[in-house]
């Protein structure tokens, strides 16, 4: 047995050095430390933005400022004087890998990005720090009239589709953490699908926070036009540090009349980092909004991705997948809304609770008058794997109308002793059956994932499972 | 020189309370034992205690295969070594297809010594002899993509715990009531495959309550358990016996173990369940 365990722990350091590294990079430009007036000009000034972009910053920057700490999800123990809020790693985005800089390009490299690229990908974009330095999209793709640039090229390029939506869907008041990355918001994807265009494999943005203290804070928006069909993919990571850093994003979509969009996250942050994320869609007639959301790592995360049915026949799914660890709180779940008739809603959480990690599912079902024959359906389960971790559920629903269809179901189970012995009386050891056994659990959510990535769910839980031997 | 599974004075019990009180047994490979008796003697907790369930405590007592200690081993090392249990009430593994298990548990039973991470078997022999395997024992070739145990038939249940045998080739199994819940062609099909798979290659232990699964295994040995002991042994006429004419003479020969009997069946009742 002892061999056993050196050996995993060995192979845990190489694994999960996979994403723990940093690049000695010099940044084109640092903001100090700190959010203010002064910070937000900085940036709006280094953009090159427009005015009202900058008064929209401002604004947003009082909101943040007046706005208290929310009372309830997780302990957001973040001292944001403490943070950079912007860091420029280079001077132009590049549009082949050989036109970002070695070290950055080493960076995505390792993370496997090009690779994924070249195999299975329409288009990519790569954000580094604070700003996205390489972008592509397949010619084709241009072609047919698909946007996919970073968001702060569109505000130059393509102003009147950007400010038509950009805060609408999630203005700077919903939230305190929406209102700080309306301030000091950075990169992020900008993607416009036109009537009728369905694209076919995946367009993939990677999120990579490098510097220690730094924060990122990308913004996105995404507007799936009529009958327009897109698979969005995201990824982040970031090496260990001692300091509390803070990942604020925005993402903002449209799904219009008869559109598909499907947005999947898998991230894998670092155990320093606040993933404190406000995500939201607005599905209109016979729209289908699919969020696939898987949450891996963070000291804290609080993400609730949420679909608002806005006309009849429009459809909202949400499949949460949350994995907490020693050191981890995941504070995800879901929120649907039913704004008109005949829309159809689906939640389904899977959280697993490991070596003292604690989730929590915490959604929201809210059918507002006149939605009539609208359906909702909940599905939340919890695995918690020894004594010390700890599962929680928060199931909110609010029924404004009568002639509607509501369900909810809870379980939360412990890893069965019995499951154990049958698999480890076939010869499994007790961590390849944990792992078996929790794979087995995430199985119906994983399985809607495309091939590639559900190759990389299943690593990630291996390695998070791997981290328990000992 | 032959496999030998020695069990001496085993003493098993289950949270606190006596179980087994001194099972001896001795099983070379190539044997057929059957192990009868009536329900709560401790039949199926021989069997658990056998491949190192953590609720059943030996408190005394030794069991050995070829003079090594098997109650120091964990449930997969002794697995490894070439025991194997086909359970009487088999365990669902939800999201787990039967595939991905089978091959990981047939990698580490060939491979010992094979460490977490290490390679499988290739997939593309083990399909061709999992398709194989199957085909033999009539099952649906659809069946390996299922969720092990997870909304199986009383009957697809035992024979999934077949193809394990089939697939694992243990030095000695033992076989807990694998043929309740089969209709009587199943129960056929399932001694035919026993003993195809398994007779004069394994130790074979079978418990049963029914003739049809010895039909073709005959037991050199038939052992009776009844209070937690093994209170009588004989050839495969002790089993022809008992399945005529039931227990009666058993427990009347055997008044002390009968006692005990009676009152393990009393303790059955549920107690109250705490939860944590
Ligand atoms: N996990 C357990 N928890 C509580 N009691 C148990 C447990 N396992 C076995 N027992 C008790 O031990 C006794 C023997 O049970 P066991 O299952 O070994 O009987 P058996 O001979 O296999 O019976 P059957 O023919 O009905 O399968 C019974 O009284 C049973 O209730
Ligand atoms: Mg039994």
């Amino acid at each position: 047995m002892a061999t056993d365990i050196t050996n995993q722990a060995s192979d845990q350091v190489g694994e999960i050095n996979k994403y723990d590294f940093q690049t000695n990079t010099k940044a084109v430009f640092k903001a100090r430390k700190g959010v203010d007036e002064e910070i937000v000009n900085q940036i709006s000034e280094m953009k090159n933005e427009p005015a009202w972009m900058r008064d929209f910053r401002l604004k947003s920057l009082a909101i943040f400022n007046a706005k208290p700490m929310p009372k309830w999800g997780g302990n957001i123990d973040v001292n944001f004087q403490d943070i950079y809020y912007y860091l420029k790693p280079t001077d132009k985005q590049g549009r082949t890998w050989d036109d970002v800089p070695e070290e950055i390009k080493d960076t995505f490299e390792k993370l496997g990005i090009p690779e994924a690229e070249r195999k299975f990908l329409s288009g990519v974009k790569a954000q580094f720090e604070s700003e996205v330095v390489y972008g592509s999209l397949k010619e084709d793709l241009e072609k047919q009239g698909v946007l996919f640039t970073d968001t702060d090229s569109a505000i130059r390029d393509h102003p009147d589709l950007l400010r038509e939506y950009f805060g609408t869907i999630i203005p700077p008041s919903d939230n305190k953490f929406a209102a700080l990355n309306s301030a000091v918001w950075s990169g992020g994807s900008f993607i416009y699908v036109p009537p009728g265009v369905k694209i076919e494999f995946p367009l993939q943005a990677y999120f990579r926070i490098n510097a220690e203290s730094m924060g990122q804070f990308e913004r996105t928006l995404i507007i799936v036009d009529e009958g327009a069909e897109i698979h969005y993919v995201e990824g982040c990571t970031a090496p260990v540090y001692t300091t509390e850093s803070l990942h604020s994003a925005v993402v903002e979509i449209v799904v219009k009349r008869g559109a598909r969009c499907r947005y999947t996250t898998i991230q894998n942050w670092a155990n320093n980092i606040y993933n404190l994320v406000t995500k939201r869609a607005m599905a209109y007639q016979d729209a289908t909004m699919e969020w696939i959301d898987g949450n891996l790592g963070s000291r804290l995360t609080m993400k609730y991705p949420a679909v608002y049915m806005m006309e009849p026949g429009a459809r909202g799914e949400i499949l949460s997948i949350a994995f907490a660890s020693n050191g981890q709180h995941q504070d995800a779940g879901a929120k649907l809304v039913h704004a008109a008739p005949n829309t159809t809603g689906q939640i389904i959480s899977k959280s697993i609770s490991k070596n003292g990690g604690r989730s929590s599912y915490r959604g929201l079902v809210k059918v507002e008058k006149g939605a009539k024959q609208s359906k909702s359906n909940v599905v939340c389960d919890a695995l918690i794997l020894d004594p010390h971790s700890r599962s929680d559920t928060y199931p909110y629903i609010e029924i404004n109308d009568q002639d509607v269809s509501v369900g909810h179901e809870a379980s939360v189970s412990r890893i069965g002793e019995e499951q154990m012995f049958y698999l480890t009386s076939r010869g499994l050891s007790e961590a390849e059956a944990s792992t078996m056994i929790v794979n087995g659990f995430i199985e119906p959510l994983v399985k809607e994932l495309p091939m590639e990535y559900a190759v990389e769910m299943n690593r990630l839980i291996k390695l998070q499972m791997e981290g328990s031997v000992g | 020189m032959t496999d030998t599974l020695k069990i001496s004075d085993l003493h098993v019990s289950v949270n606190n309370t006596p179980i087994l009180r001194g099972v001896t047994l001795q099983m070379n490979r190539g044997e057929t034992h059957a192990l009868m008796g009536p329900n709560g003697s401790g039949k199926s907790t021989l069997g658990l205690a056998i491949m190192g369930h953590p609720n059943y405590e030996v408190t005394a007592g030794s069991m050995e295969l070829n003079g090594k200690d098997l109650l120091s081993m964990s449930s997969d090392e002794r697995a490894r070594t070439g025991l194997f249990l086909a359970f009487q009430r088999p365990i669902a593994i939800p999201g787990v297809k039967m595939a991905d298990f089978l091959r990981h548990a047939t990698t580490n039973v060939r491979q010992p010594d094979r460490q977490e991470g290490e390679e499988l078997i290739a997939m593309k022999d083990f399909r061709k002899e999992l398709r194989e395997k199957m085909q033999h024992l009539r099952m649906n070739a659809e069946f390996a993509r299922r969720y092990v145990n997870d909304g199986f038939s009383g009957g697809e249940m035992k024979r999934a715990e077949i193809l394990q045998l089939a697939m694992l080739q243990p030095k000695f199994a033992v076989l807990d009531e694998t043929d309740s819940g089969l209709d009587a062609d199943a129960v056929r099909l399932a001694s035919e495959s026993i003993a195809e798979i398994g007779r004069e290659k394994m130790g074979l232990l079978i418990i049963t309550h029914h003739d049809k699964l010895l039909e073709h295994n005959p037991p050199e040995f038939t052992h009776v358990m009844l209070g937690g002991r093994i209170v009588e042994t004989g050839g495969s006429d002790l089993a022809n016996e008992l399945h005529q004419h039931g227990y009666d003479r058993v427990r009347s020969d055997h008044p002390e173990a009968e006692a005990r009997n009676q009152e393990m069946l009393r303790k059955e009742e549920p107690e109250t369940q705490t939860t944590s």
